[in-house]
C-alpha cells in the first residue's frame, strides 16, 4: 500500500494544489523531456533540486520521501544494471566515470518519479477531469479517466485482501522456481479481474439509474481559469525547457569526473 | 489454543487497529467476537493464522509465536473463512476450488478425493461438483468457501461474517453445523454483527471496541447488559428486549434463547389460568 501512497493525491491547501492542473501537466511534460534530454549527472542533479522547493511549498513532503523510498530498489536496479553493463561493454572508462554515469541514470529516474509524484500528490482526479473536459476532450472519455484513477486505490486494497484470503490457504507466493512463482498469481488475478469486471458493470448500472448521459451538454459547478500563478508556472516551465535544449545543443557540460582529473 | 498477550497493532497507513489485546482461547472454544465496523475483529482473527504480524506484544498458536513459522503452516491449524467469498474463488469447478488448499498443504491423492467428497456432502455442494464457482449464487458461493477451507479439517476454525447474505434456512442450518464441528471439539470462531444468530448459538462473546476488548463473558450475560452493548454499537437481541420490559411482572430479564422464551412465558401463563 505505501507505493501509492506516494502518488495519491492528498488534500492539502497550498499554492500548488489550487494551480490549474493543465499548467501543472506542462510542467510534468517539460520536465519529463528535459531529463531525457541530458544523460549528464549535473543538469539532472539540478532538475532534481529546482523541484524541492515545489514539494516543500505543497506540504507533502512525507509522501514525497515514500515514492522515494518506494523506488528506491527500482533506483539501485538500474544503477546496478547500468554499472554491470557499462563495466563490461564500455570499454576504456574509468570506475569513476562508469559510477558517475550509473548515478546520472538512476537520478533520471528518480527525477521521473519525482515530478509524477508531485503532480499526481497535488492534484484530485476531480480537477484533473475538469482540466481534460475543458481541453475539448468528450465527457464519456474523461468519466471513464477519472474512474479508472478513483478506482486504482480501491483495487490495490482488494489485492491485497485477495492475497490474504488465498495465503490462509495456503498458497506460498514465494515458493518454487520461476514458472511455478507466475502461476503461484493465477489465484490472485482471477479473482482481482472477475471482480474489477463485476464492479465496472454494477458502477454502469448505478449510473444509469441516475440518468447518466441524459443532458447532452453538461455544466460544471466549477470552471477552471488560468490565473498569474499558472502563467507563472507555465513561463518558468518553458524557461527551463529552452535552457535544456540550448545547453544540451551548445554547451558541453562536464562531468564530475572530468571536473576533478580522476 | 490461542494466546495473545499485550497485542497492538498499526497498519502502514498509520491506523491503529489493535491496542493492547490480551486473550486466551482454549481449545474446543466456542466464541463470537462482536463491535461496531472498524473495531478490529478481522485485523484480530488475521493475527490469529499469521497473516498480520503484531507490532507489539506477541501471538501464540498452540505454544508456538506466529512471526516464527509460515503462514501456510498455522493456516493448517487455524482455517480462516473470509468474508467475501469473491475474494478466493478462482477455479474452473467448484471441485478444483476445494482442491486447490489441499494440494498447497501436499496431501496425496487419495486423501484429497476423500477430503473433496466429505466436503461437498457436507456443504449439500454435490450436485455443483462440476459447475463453475462464478456460477453459483452468493449464498452458495459463501458455502464453497466455506467447504474449502473445512476441507483439510483445521482444528481451529476461524468465520469471518458468515451470515452475511444468507437467508433464515441457510442461516439455521449454517447454525447448526457450527454447533455440530464445535462438539466435534473444533474450536470455532466467529466475527459476527448478528446479534440475533449469536443468541441463538450461545458462545462465548469477546465484545470489541477500538482496537480494544471490552468485555468478555457469557452470550446470556453480556447480550442482556444493555449499557455495554451500547458502548460496542450493538442492539440487544429481541428476545432479550422483550425480557427486560417484562421483568417488572417478575420474570427473569436474562434471557436470550427463544425456547427458553417461550417456556418460561408457557409457564406463568399456565400459573394465571
Amino acid at each position: 500500500m505505501s507505493i501509492f501512497d506516494g502518488f495519491k493525491f492528498r488534500s492539502e491547501s497550498s499554492p500548488i494544489h489550487e494551480m490549474d492542473p493543465r499548467a501543472k501537466f506542462i510542467y510534468v511534460c517539460i520536465l519529463f523531456s528535459s531529463a531525457i534530454i541530458f544523460n549528464n549527472i549535473i543538469p539532472l542533479l539540478i532538475l532534481f533540486l529546482i523541484q524541492m522547493p515545489i514539494v516543500f511549498l505543497a506540504k507533502v513532503q512525507r509522501e514525497w520521501l515514500r515514492s522515494m523510498k518506494a523506488s528506491a530498489l527500482f533506483a539501485t536496479l538500474i544503477f546496478a544494471m547500468n554499472f554491470i553493463s557499462l563495466y563490461f561493454y564500455a570499454g576504456h572508462e574509468t570506475l569513476c566515470s562508469i559510477t558517475e554515469r550509473s548515478a546520472a541514470m538512476t537520478i533520471r529516474f528518480l527525477v521521473l518519479i519525482q515530478t509524477f509524484s508531485i503532480f499526481f500528490l497535488t492534484t484530485s482526479p476531480d480537477m484533473l477531469g475538469l482540466a481534460l473536459e475543458q481541453s475539448g476532450i468528450p465527457y464519456e472519455i474523461c468519466f471513464a479517466f477519472t474512474t479508472a484513477v478513483r478506482f486504482v486505490p480501491v483495487l490495490a486494497e482488494e489485492a491485497q485482501t485477495i492475497i490474504d484470503a488465498q495465503r490462509a490457504r495456503g498458497l506460498e507466493l514465494e515458493s518454487g522456481n520461476i514458472i511455478k512463482r507466475i502461476r503461484n498469481y493465477i489465484p490472485i488475478l482471477i479473482p482481482l479481474i472477475v471482480n474489477a469486471i463485476r464492479r465496472s458493470m454494477e458502477l454502469a448500472e448505478t449510473m444509469e439509474s441516475r440518468a447518466w448521459g441524459a443532458v447532452k451538454n453538461r455544466t460544471n459547478l466549477y470552471a477552471l481559469r488560468i490565473k498569474g500563478r499558472d502563467i507563472l508556472l507555465i513561463v518558468s516551465s518553458l524557461i527551463i525547457l529552452i535552457i535544456s535544449v540550448y545547453t544540451s545543443i551548445y554547451i558541453r557540460v562536464p562531468s564530475i569526473t572530468q571536473m576533478m582529473h580522476c | 489454543m490461542i494466546v495473545m498477550e499485550n497485542v497492538y497493532f498499526t497498519y502502514p497507513n498509520g491506523v491503529e487497529a489493535l491496542r493492547g489485546i490480551d486473550l486466551k482461547i482454549e481449545d474446543g472454544e466456542f466464541i463470537a467476537i462482536m463491535g461496531q465496523n472498524g473495531a478490529g475483529k478481522t485485523t484480530l482473527v488475521k493475527h490469529m493464522n499469521g497473516l498480520l504480524k503484531p507490532t507489539r506484544g506477541r501471538v501464540l498458536v498452540d505454544g508456538v509465536e506466529t512471526t516464527k513459522v509460515s503462514v501456510a503452516k498455522l493456516a493448517r491449524k487455524v482455517g480462516l473463512v473470509f468474508q467475501n467469498p469473491d475474494h478466493q474463488l478462482f477455479s474452473e469447478t467448484v471441485e478444483d476450488e476445494i482442491r486447490f488448499a489441499l494440494k498447497n498443504f501436499g496431501f496425496d491423492e487419495e486423501t484429497i478425493k476423500k477430503r473433496v467428497d466429505w466436503a461437498l456432502n457436507l456443504l449439500d455442494l454435490e450436485r455443483y461438483r462440476n459447475v463453475s464457482p462464478f456460477m453459483l449464487s452468493g449464498g452458495e458461493r459463501k458455502r464453497v468457501a466455506l467447504a474449502s477451507v473445512l476441507a483439510w479439517d483445521p482444528s481451529i476454525i476461524i468465520l469471518d461474517e458468515p451470515t452475511i447474505g444468507q437467508d433464515y434456512r441457510q442461516k439455521e442450518r449454517l447454525r447448526q453445523f457450527i454447533m455440530q464441528l464445535n462438539q466435534q471439539g473444533k474450536t470455532i470462531i466467529i466475527v459476527t454483527h448478528d446479534v440475533e444468530f449469536v443468541a441463538e448459538c450461545s458462545p462465548k462473546i469477546l465484545l470489541m471496541r477500538e482496537g480494544k476488548i471490552i468485555a468478555e463473558g457469557e452470550a446470556r450475560e453480556i447480550l442482556t447488559d444493555e449499557p455495554l452493548l451500547y458502548q460496542a454499537s450493538i442492539s440487544m437481541p429481541e428476545i432479550a428486549k422483550i425480557f427486560k420490559n417484562l421483568s417488572a411482572f417478575g420474570l427473569p430479564s436474562k434471557v436470550i434463547d427463544v425456547y427458553e422464551a417461550a417456556n418460561i412465558l408457557y409457564e406463568r401463563l399456565g400459573d394465571a389460568r
